[in-house]
């Protein structure tokens, strides 16, 4: 069979939104179809490709010179000061976290409750959220003004006999980020370990076999090493989804256990993780549009998960405006000045146009996908992804900043203007999480093909049992 | 499998047959459980619930290696804690307790996750034998398919009732194609 992906110029259809895969697809073909991507000689690349890895390289070397310049002359390069000391260190640290929360709660929680649709999008939201959370590890670290004394944040018997307060949600930040990180890196290897064994068995020439035997660890499909992979899976599921619950809770301690204005609230835990989960199914959106298109893989990815991410979306989105109506509305009925005068000065103080950015991008313009035209228009729903995404970095800018600017006393108050290497250093780890996307969707099944082949089974029994009530 | 007898065919691993669904596959598991065989091991390229069953496999260890590990990283994890807040570095903040535990719980959950998904996955590729890169099985040409759309059954000459002839005659029987001998 030809290669799919070498019929460039003809554009395989979306089977539409009831179809999880088109139709006619069997065990060897769909294993074709997913691996052909990786086996697609370099030269074959498409442009798109080529260019988008070129320019996420460039940022790299930005983010390289932006974290280069930070070692040297320190933090002082930014633009944060006193009051405002946590900056985009901090703003993009829970943004990127925000972002990886999605990749687990696709693979776990929609796992658990046995949604079909999310094999299609489970293997490459679970890469995502490793990158997210490499970029968001970053941040913390390179805030500390030493970075190379990170490892003081850790609890290890040191010549001072000093031990980190386990006590400050800062100290919780850190067993939670790397316990998410470990576990992500985990399901996600677990995960390819089959298919990693389709690739050894699958791929052209040798020494592309004995890098994915390898890393197979010669998986050979035995019926009681698939026993006992489901249960652990299912184990890891089940635990994956308090975690991700449980880190981005602590991520909102990080704020809500201080006694700020516009932090000290209750409301912080689920509305972070609603808007956590929010922000990472836009990014899983702005990703997954262009690449399906790239790689002719709208038979695979079709209009049905892009549709069920909208709804996601759309419904962690009502939760993220019902957040943000609770802090008005406690702003008001506490009756405390503080908290009142926090909120009024979000709205109409020196940086408004912040927080009518966040409500146009977070809560109106999403509204428009409760419209089925506009969550089959593809166009329009990337457009609204990417809406998403500032909206929501927006979100973590108004928490951050407007809260912190203006506290109890106004000789306190301050403003805070970033500088160029606040947004090289940004712009900085969009490239490198792009470019580890590029390069994962070249060398690795960006779609889980045994779940696949089991998705592929399961209709087929759905298809005999359908016939057999008719007749 | 494993099995310390010593096997009555050293030089074969055992008899391997093909098949093209995994219903095929676990009809022929249970003839064979049926006809007596006991070491066999049944291929699929995704999981096939029941199959691990057809071929008489019932005690799954995992989820209890995962329990241990969670229990041990939860107290590990709280113990942790409270011999840093009460014995290693104790501070006195305005007269606060040091066994201030509710404080202690988020690390001591993260701990209790950590350990619940290291111990369970490599307890789930220590009891797999994995990493293995080297099996008798993957000597059969057409065993490549096995991670890509076929679906085998091979009865290991570690049976007792295994007996070169009659097995390959057996597996034939079952309506699979392309019975072979595995070398070992």
């Amino acid at each position: 069979m030809a290669n799919q992906l070498e019929l460039e110029d003809k554009i395989i259809p979306d089977p539409g939104e009831k179809a999880n895969i088109a139709p006619g697809f069997d065990y060897a073909s769909v294993t074709e179809k997913i691996t052909g991507v990786v086996y697609l000689p370099f030269k074959k690349s498409p442009k798109k490709w080529l260019v988008g890895i070129f320019t996420a390289f460039c940022f790299v070397n930005l983010l390289m010179f932006c974290i280069w310049t930070l070692f040297i002359r320190g933090t002082g390069i930014w633009g944060i000061n006193i009051p405002i000391g946590w900056g985009f260190a901090i703003i993009n640290f829970v943004w990127w976290i925000g972002i990886g929360h999605a990749g687990t709660l696709i693979s776990a929680v929609l796992f658990l409750l046995k949604q079909d649709w999310r094999t299609a999008i489970n293997r490459f939201s679970e890469a995502m959220t490793l990158f997210a959370v490499a970029c968001a590890g970053m941040y913390p670290i390179l805030h500390l003004g030493r970075p190379w004394l990170f490892y003081w944040l850790l609890p290890y018997p040191n010549s001072m006999w000093l031990w980190p307060q386990p006590r400050s949600p800062l100290e919780w930040d850190v067993f939670a980020v790397s316990t998410y990180g470990t576990v992500s890196i985990v399901f996600w290897y677990v995960g390819l370990i089959p298919d990693l064994a389709t690739m050894r068995d699958t791929a052209p020439d040798l020494w592309m076999r004995k890098i994915y035997g390898l890393a197979s660890l010669g998986w050979r499909g035995s019926a009681i090493h698939w026993h006992r992979y489901q249960k652990i899976y299912l184990i890891l599921a089940g635990i994956a989804t308090p975690l991700v619950l449980s880190v981005h809770t602590i991520v909102s301690f990080d704020f809500a256990v201080s006694v700020l204005p516009g932090w000290h609230t209750t409301i912080f835990p689920p509305y972070f993780v609603a808007g956590a989960i929010y922000s990472g199914f836009a990014m899983v959106l702005t990703l997954i549009i262009p690449l399906r298109a790239w790689y002719n893989m709208r038979d695979v990815l079709t209009l049905r998960h892009i549709d069920s991410a909208c709804k996601l979306m759309l419904g962690t989105g009502l939760i993220v405006a019902y957040g943000y109506g609770l802090e008005a509305f406690f702003a008001w009925y506490s009756g405390d000045k503080y908290e009142s005068f926090m909120y009024w000065n979000r709205v109409t103080g020196p940086y408004w146009w912040s927080y009518v950015l966040l409500i146009m991008c977070n809560i109106l313009i999403p509204q428009a996908l409760w419209s089925k035209k506009v969550r089959h228009n593809i166009i329009a729903v990337w457009f609204i992804s990417i809406v998403v995404n500032i909206g929501m970095w927006f979100e973590r800018f108004v928490i951050v900043v407007t809260s912190l600017h203006r506290d109890f006393v106004p000789s306190s108050w301050g403003m805070y203007t970033p500088t160029k290497w606040d947004w090289g250093t940004y712009a900085g780890t969009i490239g490198f999480f792009m470019m580890l996307i590029f390069l994962f969707v070249r060398l690795l099944p960006a779609i889980s093909i045994f779940e696949e082949r089991e998705t592929l089974h399961h209709e087929a029994k759905h298809a005999a049992h359908a016939v057999q009530e008719h007749a | 499998m494993s099995e310390v007898k010593l096997s009555e065919h050293p030089e074969i691993h055992g008899a391997l047959v093909e098949f093209d669904t995994p219903e095929d596959l676990i009809e022929a598991c249970e003839k064979a459980y049926s006809a007596g065989f006991r070491k066999m091991d049944a291929y699929a390229p995704m999981p096939v619930d029941g199959l691990a069953e057809a071929i008489g496999y019932k005690k799954n260890k995992v989820a209890l290696c995962a329990l241990c590990g969670g229990i041990f990283g939860a107290i590990g994890g709280f113990s942790l804690l409270q011999w840093i807040t009460n014995v290693a570095y104790p501070h006195n903040v305005g007269g606060r307790p040091t066994n201030s535990w509710p404080a202690f719980i988020p690390i001591t959950f993260e701990c209790m996750i950590l350990c619940t998904a290291l111990v369970g996955v490599f307890s789930m590729l220590a009891m797999n034998g994995l990493p293995q890169p080297y099996h008798p099985v993957f000597n059969v040409e057409a065993f490549r398919r096995a991670s890509i759309d076929k679906f085998f059954l091979c009865i290991e000459s570690s049976d007792p009732k295994f007996e070169p002839k009659e097995t390959t005659e057996f597996l034939e029987s079952l309506g699979g194609r392309g019975v072979e001998i595995v070398p070992a």
